[in-house]
């Protein structure tokens, strides 16, 4: 009893919350300091407009009503208020399938074969690269070299490639396959889309899982290899461990970006190709691609866009310490 | 055979070296089958093909001086010329867009990178009240769609008339990009051990002077990456630069390239000549920095 009393003994006046308030300042100023200029310009660009995008989307703007300025005239928005019913619309109105539900689950499959191809092919070059061997950081220069490039000009050298007789399809045919439309006909616009996209982004895993390779303490490998574990008992019981923390951060990474990801689908198919557009670039089509410009659903579409991510990210983190949690 | 000792390259920097707890570069299989070797090469091989090809491809295509060449690629060989980049270069605005580009990426390279480096040592360092949620937010600003932010974002440049000038479009890059930086060096700076810093407040340094003097010198590596990212991220992207760019002096490359098609119906020679003229320079900026880029991107990755 008298141990405890004696304990909190050393701080008997707590401070007023304004007094505290003045020591967590004092304490934490160069803090705040460091980290104002970010949060003022995340704030104002990004903060402010969410926040307007968000209260856009119970309206019915377009860019018939929204204020604008023609000349010297300024007409005042006249866009009304219409609470959740643009939510409702693009969720289960009458063309909910046709403009959301396949967009997602295309943008769902188009995500889950991105990161998986990204992944996977990062990894098994990563390994390839990891061993004692010849012309390895020739190999490695050449291999990230995709990710150097900038995306404009990856797809047009791509939409070069895939048109209807570039030299992928001249290959085909020189091989006597089947030459597909690659940029015309859906499914082959989605495959397309997905050749590319992994193109674009396995650089980044490889790097990524390289680095994690090269931090797993060689120990681990000898004393498994003292154990008479083969190959693939290293690989599972030493490798993928010793890589778990890279692996979450890339994969979540991966697949945030992923879901996102609008230049390359914008660039290589534009505003057409309804079918094979994902959500991110369906609904800037619906902003801008169209006439009148729907701002209001596409900013809807915008904001169920984060709102899945944001469920995926938590979930994902959770899953993650659970599956930690199992481990140690 | 197995004991050629290719010698490894220096590490990079001096703070490189505590990155990765000595990298386990060197497997200590003394007997690699032949077979393993000559299948590992293939592969490579082949993966490096297909990494180079599309690029390799763009480059011979720029050299057919004909509109249609691209379309009978055979043919190029025997007339490869220059001439498409000698139009480029003289008779379009590619220098000014370069110009555009360049200076853009460069205010996001310095503004960006200073901005990540501060937030992410105070993140790393110090704790104070609201700093999980600074990384939340960090993480959620990854997953904001252009789409919902880019027409709110248009009104608030064009409120504070900076549409169309190179000031809001690298606001705009720097409030992409510094996130992730931020996110980056944070991961980067956790490696970097508390004593310097302990060491840096004994002899008297403000807490700044600490990240001035001691640790930004030793996060370079770190550094390298995030202003490459944000070097790429400003140099290729072509959404917001599409919109908030209205006067054709005033286009990135992106935008520019994008104008030949309408403009000079579809001249995709040019468009090739172009595509490479404006990869060079990246590339030439990735390979000075990629040495630095593994053990920079990992330390980020793998300790966030």
């Amino acid at each position: 009893m008298t141990v405890a009393v004696k304990a909190r003994a050393p701080r008997p006046e707590r401070p007023g919350p304004l007094l505290r308030l003045k020591y967590s300042y004092q304490k934490h100023w160069y803090a705040y300091a460091m980290i104002a200029p970010v949060v003022i310009v995340l704030g104002v660009l990004v903060g402010y407009p969410l926040v307007q995008g968000f209260y856009l989307t119970l309206t019915d703007a377009n860019s018939l009503n929204s204020a604008r300025t023609i000349g010297v005239n300024h007409i005042d928005a006249t866009y009304k208020f219409l609470g959740f019913d643009n939510y409702a619309d693009i969720l289960w109105g009458p063309t909910a399938y046709d403009r959301f539900w396949s967009h997602f689950i295309w943008t769902v499959v188009w995500t889950a074969a991105c990161v998986v191809l990204h992944y996977g092919i990062g990894l098994g070059m990563a390994l390839l690269l990891n061993q004692n061997l010849r012309g390895r950081t020739f190999y490695r220069m050449l291999l990230i070299l995709p990710w150097a490039v900038p995306t404009f000009v990856t797809v047009f050298s791509w939409r070069i490639m895939l048109s209807d007789s570039g030299i992928i399809n001249s290959v085909l045919g020189g091989l006597h396959l089947p030459q597909p439309q690659w940029l015309e006909d859906t499914t082959f616009q989605r495959l397309a889309a997905i050749m590319v996209n992994t193109w674009v982004g396995v650089p980044f895993m490889l790097v990524s899982l390289l680095g994690g390779l090269q931090s797993i303490p060689q120990e681990l490998y000898e004393a498994a290899e003292v154990d008479g574990a083969n190959a693939w008992q290293r690989f599972r019981n030493v490798t993928l461990p010793g890589l778990r923390s890279v692996s979450s951060t890339v994969i979540l990474l991966g697949v945030i970006w992923t879901f996102n990801q609008f230049a390359i689908i914008f660039l290589l198919f534009g505003t057409g190709a309804p079918d094979a557009q994902i959500l991110v670039t369906w609904a800037y089509r619906l902003g801008f691609g169209q006439q009148p410009r729907d701002y209001a659903q596409s900013a809807a579409y915008g904001v169920l866009l984060l709102s899945i991510l944001i469920v995926f990210t938590a979930f994902y983190r959770r899953w993650l310490a659970r599956n930690e949690q199992l481990a140690g | 055979m197995s004991t050629t000792t290719e010698t490894p390259a220096p590490a990079a920097a001096p703070g490189a070296r505590r990155v990765a707890a000595r990298p386990a570069k060197y497997r200590g299989r003394r007997s690699r089958s032949r077979t393993g070797s000559i299948l590992s090469h293939g592969l490579l091989m082949t993966a490096s093909l297909i990494a180079v090809f599309p690029i390799g491809w763009l480059v011979y295509l720029s050299l057919g001086p004909d509109k249609d060449d691209y379309l009978h690629p055979g043919g190029i060989a025997g007339k490869a010329s220059l001439s498409n980049y000698d139009h480029v270069l003289s008779h379009t605005s590619f220098f000014t867009w370069m110009g555009n580009t360049a200076l853009i990426a460069f205010f996001t390279c310095v503004i960006g990178v200073m901005f990540a480096a501060t937030t992410g040592y105070a993140v790393s360092r110090m704790r104070f009240p609201g700093y999980k949620k600074l990384m939340w937010v960090l993480l959620v600003t990854q997953m904001f769609p252009i789409a919902v932010l880019i027409v709110p974002m248009y009104t608030i440049l064009a409120d504070l008339g900076l549409i169309d000038t190179y000031g809001g479009l690298i606001l705009v890059y720097c409030s992409t990009a510094v996130p992730y930086c931020a996110w980056l060096l944070k991961g980067y700076f956790d490696t970097i051990p508390q004593e310097i810093d302990e060491a840096g407040r004994v002899d008297g340094l403000s807490p700044f002077g600490t990240f001035w003097r001691l640790i930004l010198p030793l996060a370079r590596p770190g550094l390298a990456v995030a202003a490459f990212y944000t070097c790429l991220t400003a140099w290729g992207e072509v959404a917001f630069a599409n919109t908030f760019m209205l006067d054709d002096g005033k286009y990135t490359l992106a935008v520019g390239l994008g104008s030949f098609i309408s403009e000079h119906d579809s001249e995709w020679q040019y468009m090739s000549a172009a595509a490479v003229l404006i990869a060079i320079p990246v590339i030439v900026i990735f390979y000075l920095v990629q040495k630095h880029l593994v053990t920079g991107l990992t330390a980020g990755a793998a300790k966030s």
